[in-house]
């Protein structure tokens, strides 16, 4: 098998190119691009188109560098690592590292391995704001970075932990922050009542900043509650954690749209954010639309219309376009809703679908088939009575830069009957509401123009987040958003300049309790990733509400947080205490551990014991020590166990646990 | 010692030998010698040698005497047979169980006090036959066990622990097994293993007695500033008398040296060694040269390393003996009982 350039994570090959370290400059630090796929066969494809490709890139780059400086040959060493910044062991933390809001993973796993669910959910609370709701729907961007996905297989559930510790958590109102008895004068408009607002909302309130909440539906929740069904999120879970903020003293208007952002400026806001989503699902204008449109819904109306009660039944025979997780949500809502026969048909090739690969499961377990390579090409009716859909075939084919596109194939075309289609092909940004004549700057797309660190708009009253900053993402991007918008909506009120970002705060202790005892729990458990049990299918095919997935028991939940490698443990090396002794060398069981002379990255990284093929990863680079040589240590699959410092005779190696906590406005 | 357990799981890249063994397959049970001795680098140059001749765990038995050296054998090669045999006395069952099964590659593990005090008439004796073994003696100078005192091949004038003095001159053991005609006598350092990893590999290839003294600081009780065997004054006092490279048969000579200062000394069974000399006036294939410049080197404060002197005439013990080719443990009643009627021919040729 031939892995080259390919990384395993989670079930998906990723394309990868390493850039010598000199042409980084123009080439940027890795080719990786969102190259991914499910199929071994199509990523050796991939591959090699994306080698090919940006060979004659590499070549022109060298040559350019060549003549501009002339001293192509000049040895360059990699720099020493600075463990003082706070990315670098950040970084570590592959969970945390990956996650938009950056939760302390590992923190929040070891406290529920103590049974201490309360405080679990407290630390995730703080980060995330709703981990009831994301430890059921989060798209676990955590998930695919966990380093049990290189060193093992499978990651820890670390959604489904989440949800173990708001299951299991007492009554936190006494833990959850109030509004200050005085507030600071300052009012804040929340345009939209889903995740972001509510997150800036939460950040704000507790600085005594008057918020309040113009939501267009009777309720607030936003796309958490018209696009999520209950039987993946339960209205009492949804309702919880969003009353927990409307709580703290967070004014309310409800079936109040906004629809002139110039009139509302007028009204006393000092600051307006922005966090309506991505509202409109995109429709398929294909022959026959428009005749049989009574039978033809797109998918987050739909969803909207099951959530608020106002559809309650659908045809026998259903199609459902597209392959995200609005997708999924139709064709198993359907099913629900008493349709006996549903078909998810998607243009790209299965592996390609944008749906999470849990969500695909989900529905292919319910008995939903999912066609793939199908372009539709029309709505087949009669009389303005929708039948059926007829599709090409097609096949998907890559150019050198990875690019797809679809062939269509010389098969006939296909006749699919059915009584209603649900289209749910994708979502955009709807701003019909916002004037282009007040300053407020539109871009590529006809999205306005957001900063992305400051998620200031170009009129510097009105800020952006969640979806409706750069569209459709998931929950946990909108919580990250409204965090960050917080700082800035404060810094703009109080006057202090925007752009400087206040600093993460962190901490670094020691585990050594004694000469062989630790603070943490370093044996690696070999359990295999433990399933989540589910509802018996036909109770739950029945009924909308019935929640799929009953969540782990505490004594599953204690065995899967086992499977925690504890990767913010961090092995921290001191220069001067090290006596080259070599027994870190000896016993590390990943052989990450290397004593040898510097040279430039590239050459490090195939020189080492085992060469450090994932550029992703970094290494940790010392000073130089008495024998001249320099400790390098390959961080990417070290399994934290401990055993380099536990063999360390000087204690030039020690195992401290980093706890990294974005800034919030608050901190 | 070490309480955690090594996890299973290694490198998903770690290369496999020729057996589809990875090197993790060679390890032992997890030591519980202090934390940064230098036994434990030892283990780890055998488990690498092995790895990479590919040797079966089963062809190998592990022999050794009494300390701390003599503790590590249940610290690599899980598989391979073994014996911790009584104080000094490791030779003895090395010879025996050379005797019944001369097949078996022979990993002697000893150490300074195991060899050069209580064991030393047994060691001489074993290079003065020729025995068929790889003899490591892991040499701290020191009794590490018994809380430090000074062994028998601690340098004159080195301090111990707690300040004295050393005042007795030291055994060099390379130059008497040179002087007792082994046939390959080598010195190395724990903290080399780029030296020490070939040098044990063309030991185990070597028929005949073939001798490593492996300097292995006790970081415990002679690692100290004024100690002659610790970290830093070895590497301060190393003089590599060569650079080695162990080319297996069949396998392409890679490294190229400068004309006239390579030596190529073919093994019994056709591979090679290819020595890279790093002084101009060193030859291992000299006993005279060798064992001047050892006492040359000692003079000098200097501990030469590498490999000091090789012998590639040399016959091993079975050859020496005319033992048969079928090793002992092997030959039935048939074969060791000749029968009545040769009795009666060796009878009547008496009269």
């Amino acid at each position: 098998m031939d892995t080259k350039y390919l990384f395993k994570r989670h079930n998906t090959y990723w394309v990868k190119v390493a850039v010598p370290k000199d042409l980084r400059k123009e080439l940027g630090f890795d080719l990786r691009t969102s190259l991914h796929t499910h199929e071994l066969s199509e990523a050796q494809k991939l591959r090699e188109a994306v080698v090919e490709g940006f060979k004659s890139q590499i070549f022109a780059a060298k040559e350019n560098l060549k003549q501009s400086n002339g001293k192509g040959s000049v040895k360059t060493f990699m720099p020493i690592t600075d463990t003082s910044d706070p990315q670098y062991y950040h970084k570590v933390v592959d969970c945390q590292y990956a996650c938009p809001a950056h939760t302390p993973v590992p923190e929040y796993i070891r406290k529920i391995s103590q049974n201490e669910y309360t405080e679990a959910y407290m630390i995730n609370w703080e980060s995330n704001v709703f981990p009831g709701i994301l430890g059921r729907t989060c798209d676990r961007p955590c998930e695919p970075a966990c380093r049990r996905t290189r060193t093992h297989e499978k990651p820890v559930a670390i959604c489904r932990l989440k949800r173990v510790a708001a299951d299991f958590k007492d009554d936190v109102s006494n833990l959850l922050p109030k509004a200050p008895s005085n507030s600071n004068g300052k009012k804040i408009a929340l345009i939209g009542g889903g995740p972001a607002s509510l997150t800036v909302a939460r950040d704000l309130i507790v600085m005594g900043y008057e918020c309040t909440l113009f939501e267009k539906d009777p309720q607030a929740g936003g796309l958490m509650r018209t696009n999520i069904p209950s039987f993946r999120l339960p209205e009492e879970v949804l309702d919880a954690e969003v009353n927990q903020i409307l709580d703290m003293g967070l004014n309310t208007k409800f079936n109040s749209e906004i629809t002139s952002l110039k009139n509302f400026l007028h009204e006393d806001f000092d600051a307006v954010f922005v966090g309506t989503g991505a509202p409109k699902g995109k429709d398929l204008n294909i022959e026959g639309r428009k005749e049989a449109k009574a039978n033809i819904h797109i998918g987050i109306d739909f969803l909207t219309s099951i959530a608020f009660e106002h559809i309650n039944s659908i045809g026998k025979k259903v199609i459902v376009l597209g392959g995200g997780n609005t997708a999924m949500d139709c064709c198993r809502s359907s099913l629900r809703l008493g349709a006996e026969d549903v078909k998810v048909v998607v243009r790209s090739p299965f592996s390609q679908m944008k749906a999470s690969e849990w969500e695909i499961e989900d529905a292919m377990e319910e008995n939903i088939p999912i066609f793939e390579n199908h372009v539709p090409k029309k709505f087949i009716h009669d009389e303005g009575k929708l039948t059926g859909m007829e599709f090409q075939k097609v096949e998907a084919v890559f150019d050198a830069k990875g690019n797809r596109s679809l062939v269509p194939t010389d098969d006939d075309p296909v006749i699919i009957e059915c009584d209603d289609v649900l289209v749910a092909i994708g979502q955009d940004n709807s701003f019909e509401w916002i004037e282009r004549d007040i300053g407020l700057e539109f871009g590529e797309w006809d999205m306005p123009v957001v900063n992305p660190t400051t998620f200031q708009s170009t009129h510097p009253k009105v800020f952006f987040g969640g979806d409706a900053a750069w569209g459709p993402e998931n929950i946990i991007w909108a919580a990250a958003h409204g965090h960050q918008a917080a700082i800035s909506i404060h810094k703009f009120c109080q006057n202090e300049d925007i752009n400087k970002r206040p600093e993460p705060g962190t901490n670094l202790v020691s585990q050594k309790m004694g000469l062989h005892e630790w603070s943490y729990d370093n044996d690696i458990s070999q359990a295999k990733r433990f399933l989540v049990p589910k509802a018996d299918q036909d109770v739950a095919l029945k009924s909308l509400k019935i929640e799929v997935e009953k969540g782990f028991d505490e004594n599953l939940a204690m065995e899967e947080a086992q499977r925690c490698l504890n990767c913010d443990v961090q092995t921290v090396f001191s220069e001067s205490l090290c006596i080259e002794c070599d027994a870190c060398v000896d016993i590390c069981p990943t052989d990450c551990i290397n004593f040898m002379f510097n040279g430039p990255e590239d050459e490090v990284r195939q020189n080492i014991r085992i060469p450090a093929l994932n550029i992703e990863q970094d290494l940790l680079v010392s000073k130089i020590l008495p024998t001249k040589r320099t400790m390098f240590k390959d961080e990417d699959v070290c399994l934290h166990c401990g055993l380099c410092a536990e063999r360390c005779p000087t204690g030039a190696w020690d195992m401290q646990t980093f706890l990294y906590e974005e800034a919030k406005v608050y901190s | 010692m070490t309480y955690i357990v090594k996890p299973v799981n290694h490198h998903p890249n770690l290369e496999k030998n020729k057996l589809g063994l990875t090197r993790r397959d060679y390890e032992g049970t997890i030591s519980t010698l202090c934390a940064g001795c230098g036994h434990d680098s030892i283990s780890a140059a055998v488990i690498e040698a092995c790895y990479d001749l590919s040797i079966s765990s089963d062809q190998i038995a592990k022999l050794s005497g009494i300390g701390c050296s003599s503790k590590s054998p249940s610290y690599f090669l899980n598989q391979a047979h073994g014996f911790n045999s009584v104080h000094g006395r490791m030779p003895s069952v090395a010879t025996g169980a050379n005797l019944g099964n001369k097949d078996l590659l022979y990993l002697g593990v000893s150490g300074d006090g195991d060899t050069a005090a209580i064991g030393i008439g047994q060691f001489m004796h074993a290079a003065r036959r020729q025995l068929n073994i790889t003899y490591i003696v892991e040499n701290n100078g020191t009794y590490g066990l018994t809380k430090g005192q000074f062994s028998a091949t601690n340098d004159q004038g080195s301090k111990s622990k707690y300040g004295e003095e050393n005042v007795f001159a030291p055994i060099d053991l390379p130059t008497m097994a040179i002087q007792l005609g082994a046939g390959f006598v080598g010195r190395s350092f724990s903290g080399d293993k780029q030296q020490l990893v070939p040098l044990l590999k063309a030991a185990m290839k070597f028929e005949g007695f073939s001798l490593i003294d492996i300097i292995s600081p006790c970081v415990t009780f002679n690692n100290h500033l004024g100690s002659t065997k610790s970290f830093d004054h070895i590497r301060e006092h190393n003089e590599s008398v060569s650079s080695l490279d162990f080319v297996p048969i069949g396998k392409e000579i890679k490294t190229t040296y400068k004309e006239g200062t390579k030596v190529d000394v073919p093994l019994h069974d056709g591979a090679m060694l290819t020595l890279e000399k790093l002084s101009k006036k060193y030859n291992p294939l000299d006993k005279g040269q060798a064992i001047q410049s050892l006492n040359e080197a000692e003079k000098n404060g200097k501990v030469l390393t590498g490999l000091l002197f090789i012998n590639p005439e040399v016959k091993d013990h079975a050859e020496i003996l005319n033992i048969s080719d079928t090793p002992l443990n092997q030959l039935a009643e048939k074969e060791l009982c000749p029968g009545a009627k040769k009795l009666a021919k060796i009878n009547a040729s008496l009269n």
